[in-house]
């Protein structure tokens, strides 16, 4: 009897803590933690190794956070893969997303951007002995992306006959030009760069064919939230000046990593 | 909304989910009666293999089932299952490596649904067969399978509706289905994503609501009567 006591009054304490872990939602960047959405599987840009998080995104983010008076153990970093960012965003689950995210009108309806703090552009990613030196040599070649994706839409606008591979991640088109069975595989600059630059990879791939879009990389923030906005953008704009930008870019992506000069560093849009 | 039928083609992917769900049934009802015709031999080493196939693919992620019949099957084995210079040569081909990763998978349910058939079947019907002079092959194919078969409607069905949400894992290597919609207007225009979301759960019960209606009509229907 004085065990069934017990019981009951442990679960009758547990039971608001649940309901508390499930609405957990509102309390993002309250307290002095601060939830940031990263990717977790993006070498060079969001990537878990373990316990660390290491990137381009994950070292801006680091540097925003810390302007904006969260130290990095304050930080609690939250996956955020593509399909969730915009939920997330709007549920108030992360307060802000580092996470390759390309500023689109169709997402500036849905959710509000700050940045952009790079801007990356489509390229395409060979085995490093491939005679493919340009999109048009592209021609009758099997070429990689994800699923979802617009890349492979865009490659066909300059090369319609390709013949298209779309996997569920960007590790199994690496993973398939590795071995051989497709030819190149094409999405931004700073992904394919980062798997370029992946210790497993190194050496065996080489970007060709330049860039050829334009993707400005925005910080995800809830629909409407300018206060934080300005915040981010004012941190970005330091970040820039003081040269810690190009040292994190740099650092995460390879130092013979060639980006898009006349574009970079960005000038950041203003907040609405 | 009409961008979703238009921009997004929501019923080439709804095809594509019918088609890869009536390939993987007929292929997984063909192959799961042959394992299960192995798990009912009278021969040790024939029921073993019956039995290792159902606990090897039954106990396999789906997801890696399909993933290794594209990156192993194909990318390292070579196996090549359609022209590989045509323009349409991954559509082919993935499509046709996702039917086999969903038959292959299922089949182990399929063999598991006709042997719970199998046991509604008293034990009598099978040593009288025997006794009159049939064959393991004639009494299977005269008295035990197709009072199996009756007697395993429903949970067949059950494994074809299984089948049919199952379907959704093909988008892991880029089969143009529900799923893979779903991520394209994730990707390029998220304020559709909700009616995105509700479409797509009404075309599962579409597909699915009327065979579990007509399996239970059936299966109390066509149940031999003890």
């Amino acid at each position: 009897m004085k065990l069934r006591n017990t019981a009951a009054i442990a679960l009758a304490v547990a039971m608001p803590l649940g309901l508390a872990a499930c609405g957990g939602g509102s309390s993002s960047g309250s307290g002095n933690k601060v939830k940031i959405g990263i990717k977790y599987d993006q070498p060079g840009l969001g990537f878990k190794d373990g316990n660390k998080y290491t990137g381009f995104d994950v070292a801006v983010a680091t540097y925003v956070a810390g302007k904006m008076g969260y130290k990095p153990d304050q930080i609690e970093w939250v996956e955020s893969p593509s399909k969730q960012r915009e939920k997330m965003l709007q549920a108030g689950t992360v307060k802000m997303i580092f996470a390759t995210y390309s500023i689109t009108a169709k997402r500036q309806a849905v959710v509000s951007f700050a940045g952009p703090y790079f801007v990356a552009g489509q390229s395409v990613l060979v085995k490093a002995d491939s005679p493919i030196n340009s999109v048009d040599a592209l021609k009758g070649k099997k070429v990689c992306s994800v699923t979802g994706s617009t890349s492979v839409d865009n490659l066909k606008k300059k090369q319609p006959a390709l013949v298209p591979q779309n996997y569920d991640t960007y590790s199994n088109c690496a993973s398939a030009l590795a071995d051989g069975v497709i030819d190149a595989m094409t999405t931004d600059d700073t992904i394919l760069a980062g798997y370029a630059n992946q210790d497993a990879y190194k050496g065996k791939f080489k970007l060709v064919g330049g860039t050829f879009s334009e993707e400005k990389y925005g910080v995800g923030l809830k629909k409407g939230d300018t206060a934080t906005c300005q915040k981010v953008n004012e941190a970005i704009k330091a970040m820039i000046d003081d040269g810690s930008w190009k040292k994190a870019l740099q650092e995460n992506l390879g130092s013979n990593y060639k980006f898009n000069t006349s574009l970079n560093p960005p000038k950041q849009d203003a907040c609405s | 909304m009409s961008t979703l039928f238009d921009q997004f083609s929501f019923w080439s992917a709804f095809w594509m989910t019918i088609k890869l769900t009536l390939g993987a049934a007929v292929g997984s009802l063909i192959l799961g009666t042959i394992v299960a015709v192995l798990r009912l031999s009278p021969v040790p080493m024939l029921r073993f293999l019956g039995t290792s196939y159902v606990n090897i693919f039954r106990n396999t992620p789906l997801t890696l089932i399909i993933l290794a019949s594209n990156l192993v099957l194909w990318a390292k084995l070579g196996v090549v299952m359609a022209n590989s210079k045509s323009p349409d040569f991954f559509n082919t081909n993935n499509f046709r490596l996702a039917v086999l990763g969903l038959t292959v998978y299922h089949a182990s349910y399929v063999c598991e649904a006709l042997r719970s058939g199998v046991n509604t079947i008293p034990l009598g019907q099978a040593e009288a067969a025997r006794s009159i002079g049939l064959t393991f092959g004639q009494s299977l194919k005269e008295v035990i399978l197709p009072q199996a078969f009756r007697g395993a409607v429903v949970p067949l069905g059950n494994t074809l509706i299984a089948l049919t949400k199952n379907t959704t894992v093909a988008v892991t290597i880029g089969v143009a289905e529900m799923a893979a919609m779903l991520a394209k207007v994730t990707e390029d225009d998220p304020g559709l994503l909700n009616q995105a979301f509700v479409l797509t759960a009404l075309a599962f019960v579409v597909l699915t609501l009327p065979v579990g209606l007509a399996v239970s009509w059936l299966g109390k229907r066509l149940a031999v009567k003890r």
